[in-house]
């Protein structure tokens, strides 16, 4: 707490070193990190805590790897026991589906979410429209300070009763009425209550990044050519406006259902508990956009970079993002296919949700596009951006098995469904977000990363994560359900392979914090442009790391 | 600088603006959900009529009819069908009755949500007069008897996915009005 005032001799010490003497005022660390409205600085707060989280959510889907590499239940009694002596059968089996929260809350809202928006966004969506920071620099910093108790909520239900056992076991989708009358004790009330305000937090992060990107763009920086990453950003932001509210509001209805005595989701009170699914799908549907289509925009900055090319129909690939985040809002009832609908709605929402593999192919063609005839160079980034592409359309397709109602009816809460989202996300996303490190790893550290170290990553981890979740398919296909310890033996084989595929992984993860120990240790400096003439973006015309505060002057944009 | 901090406050307070607006929209969905399926009898939600058409007439065809009750475990009211299931011609008017007594030992106040399956029914099952409609009291150890007057709408023959449905049933569930909040 020492260091919270910055004294002439901090600005000194760094006077003599940095060329931007105005632009490099650096606070004492406590201001600097605690107090911080720097963009950048918000930005590495971000990336920090979701690679913190990510650890957390990894180990818990180890331990349910480890629980399901054999048939039968072998450790979860053992882990109950961990935090109650005398724990239960049935204490045991809802760890379980604690376990299955825990990961997907943690990855959805604690890791994805903030190292896409929170992280790269805060980091580089101000620079590349050539804007000094953030439109609300102290309102960035509540964001960022919203999510850390969000986190300790969540990770606090673990421990404090939730019916059956100790800790939330709703899942992600907290689907009344388990998640109300199931579910007695506070933890589940600590889930809301954390999702409440990871949801503040986002919704103020939006509201920021639609002001910045609308009111401080350079001169010149019209929106059409804003890079692609920023209208990636900016259509999440709207998703986020318009789609969180409604989280917020359904989760508040299950918070009085619980505890003041409302009915909203009881249909012996005169509720209606699809309701709440109509509800939750109404913000998941667009949630799951909200966490690709930042990659989506990672991945149009490096493919283009990496194929020394602008990226093929830019306006398409704009506005395909549009539809997509348009298309994102009608089509949720697909998730609910098996609530009883009938079979007009099915057949709308069916339609609907083949409609968005259109702009969908519209991105990955001009993808391809880009590449095609580019001066290719296969880079970690590229390698990244382009196992990206064969994943998430992998995902893509069994996405569109998926929307057929009838399909569905069959496949619904099986394990096909687990690998097609995991697919798309814990493959397009992640792999999104890797690209994203390795391509602005230097610009952001200042310090190049390793490229055989990076490359080793990209190629265990792609073996690793398709051994772990292929074979979840041909299991979901033969009735293997979703969200379950214990299976039939007929299963083992394939379960086994998919726990070789998480060890895997799991090296290749190793891989991951070697290259950012080695390059603490032994990076070079990185030059402002290490790219090339790929790299058009304006962070490539700063140094690396960029200084403190950029663009004093405004650059011109022609 | 000042203009642009104008500017931007302008634009957070549209994008907040928006917010609130999908937050209210969130609550209202309850009701809005509500009247959507009334009208159109969406999810299985009978529809309702004041009066029987007189135009209407039985299309020569029997469907079955299964009765349903549920109680709310806050309400202390013994609640169930005369009959369980019953043979009705579609397009005739008919009636059937439940009866409910309180085994508590103080009057209550009671309503009843309804509902019908195959959900596809729902905009086919017209009720002309219900117990359901208003709310009922009941003295301590007060039986009583209610109707329901309800015909299934001829044009269920002529409706693909629904032509086929052989037995509807009508649930309903009892639960008590101004109880505040069951034990959960």
């Amino acid at each position: 707490m020492t260091d919270t005032t910055a004294n002439a001799a901090h600005f000194e010490a760094h006077h003599a070193h940095e060329a931007h003497h105005d632009a490099d005022h650096k606070p004492g660390f406590f201001a600097r990190w605690f107090m911080s409205t720097n963009h950048k600085d918000i930005g590495t707060l971000y990336l920090i805590f979701a690679i913190i989280a990510g650890i957390i959510g990894g180990a818990i889907s180890g331990m349910m790897r480890m629980e399901l590499a054999d048939p039968g239940i072998q450790y979860l009694q053992g882990w109950a026991q961990v935090q109650n002596p005398n724990a239960t059968f049935d204490e045991a089996l809802h760890l379980w589906n604690v376990l299955i929260t825990a990961h997907g809350l943690i990855m959805v809202f604690f890791m994805v979410m903030p190292a896409m928006i929170g992280g790269f966004g805060n980091w580089f969506v101000p620079i590349m429209i050539g804007a000094p920071d953030m439109a609300f620099p102290r309102m960035n910093n509540i964001s960022f300070w919203l999510i850390v108790p969000a986190f300790i909520l969540l990770l606090g239900s673990s421990f404090v009763p939730g019916g059956t056992g100790n800790g939330a076991g709703t899942g992600w989708t907290v689907y009344a009425p388990l998640s109300t009358s199931g579910s007695s004790g506070p933890a589940v009330d600590m889930a809301i209550l954390s999702l409440h305000l990871a949801g503040a937090s986002s919704i103020l992060g939006a509201i920021n990044f639609i002001t910045t990107i609308f009111n401080m763009r350079a001169p010149g920086m019209t929106l059409h050519k804003m890079p692609l990453f920023v209208w990636s950003v900016l259509v999440t932001a709207f998703l986020l406006l318009l789609a969180l509210p409604v989280l917020a509001g359904a989760i508040t209805m299950l918070l009085t259902d619980r505890n003041f005595g409302t009915d909203f989701f009881d249909a012996s009170g005169g509720g209606d508990p699809i309701l709440y699914q109509h509800l939750f799908w109404f913000f998941g549907h667009p949630e799951v956009y909200i966490m690709i289509l930042p990659g989506f925009g990672i991945v149009s900055q490096v493919v283009a970079t990496f194929s020394r090319k602008p990226v093929f129909g830019y306006l398409g690939m704009a506005y395909a993002m549009v539809a997509i985040g348009v298309i994102g809002f009608i089509v949720w009832a697909h998730h609910m296919f098996t609530v009883g609908m009938d079979v007009n709605t099915k057949m709308y929402f069916t339609a609907a949700t083949m409609v968005i593999a259109v702009p969908t192919g519209i991105k990955i063609f001009s993808w391809i596009a880009t590449m095609w005839g580019g001066s290719l160079s296969f880079q970690t980034p590229m390698l990244w951006a382009i196992g990206f592409i064969f994943m998430f359309t992998v995902g893509g397709v069994t996405g569109v098995v998926l929307a057929n109602g009838g399909v569905d009816n069959n496949l619904h809460d099986t394990y096909y469904v687990v690998a097609h989202f995991h697919y798309v996300l814990s493959l397009g996303a992640v792999f999104g977000l890797f690209c994203g490190w390795y391509y602005w790893f230097g610009k952001m550290w200042g310090r190049d990363y390793n490229e055989v170290l990076g490359q080793l990553h990209f190629w265990i981890f792609f073996v690793g994560v398709n051994i772990l979740f292929m074979p979840m398919h041909f299991i979901g296909m033969d009735g293997m359900q979703r969200r379950v310890p214990d299976y039939a033996d007929a299963f083992a084989h394939w379960h086994g392979w998919a726990t070789t595929g998480y060890i895997i992984m799991g090296i290749g993860m190793l891989f991951f914090f070697l290259n950012i120990l080695w390059s603490l240790l032994f990076g070079k400096k990185t030059p402002p442009n290490p790219w090339g003439e790929g790299a058009t973006t304006l962070e490539w015309t700063l140094s690396s790391p960029p200084p403190f505060h950029q663009f004093e002057t405004l650059p011109r944009i022609d | 600088m000042t203009a642009l901090a104008r500017k931007n406050g302008r634009t957070a307070a549209l994008a907040a603006l928006l917010v609130a607006a999908m937050v209210g929209l969130a609550f209202a969905s309850v009701p809005l959900y509500r009247l959507f399926c009334q009208v159109t009898g969406f999810g299985g939600t009978p529809l309702r009529a004041s009066e029987f058409e007189s135009d209407l007439a039985p299309a020569g065809k029997m469907i079955r009819v299964r009765f349903d009750a549920n109680t709310n475990s806050a309400l202390p009211w013994n609640f169930k069908p005369e009959r369980k299931v019953e043979r009705v011609a579609i397009g005739a008017r008919e009636m059937a009755f439940y009866t409910a007594k309180n085994l508590g030992d103080r009057p209550v106040t009671g309503t009843a949500t309804f509902n019908v399956t195959p959900a596809k029914a729902g905009q086919y099952f017209t009720k002309i007069q219900c117990f359901c409609f208003n709310e009922q009291t009941l003295k301590p150890g007060e039986e009583v008897r209610m109707p329901v007057v309800y015909f299934v709408d001829p044009k269920i023959l002529e409706d693909a996915d629904a032509s086929r449905i052989d037995e509807i049933t009508l649930s309903y569930t009892f639960y008590p009005v101004d109880s505040g909040k069951k034990q959960s």
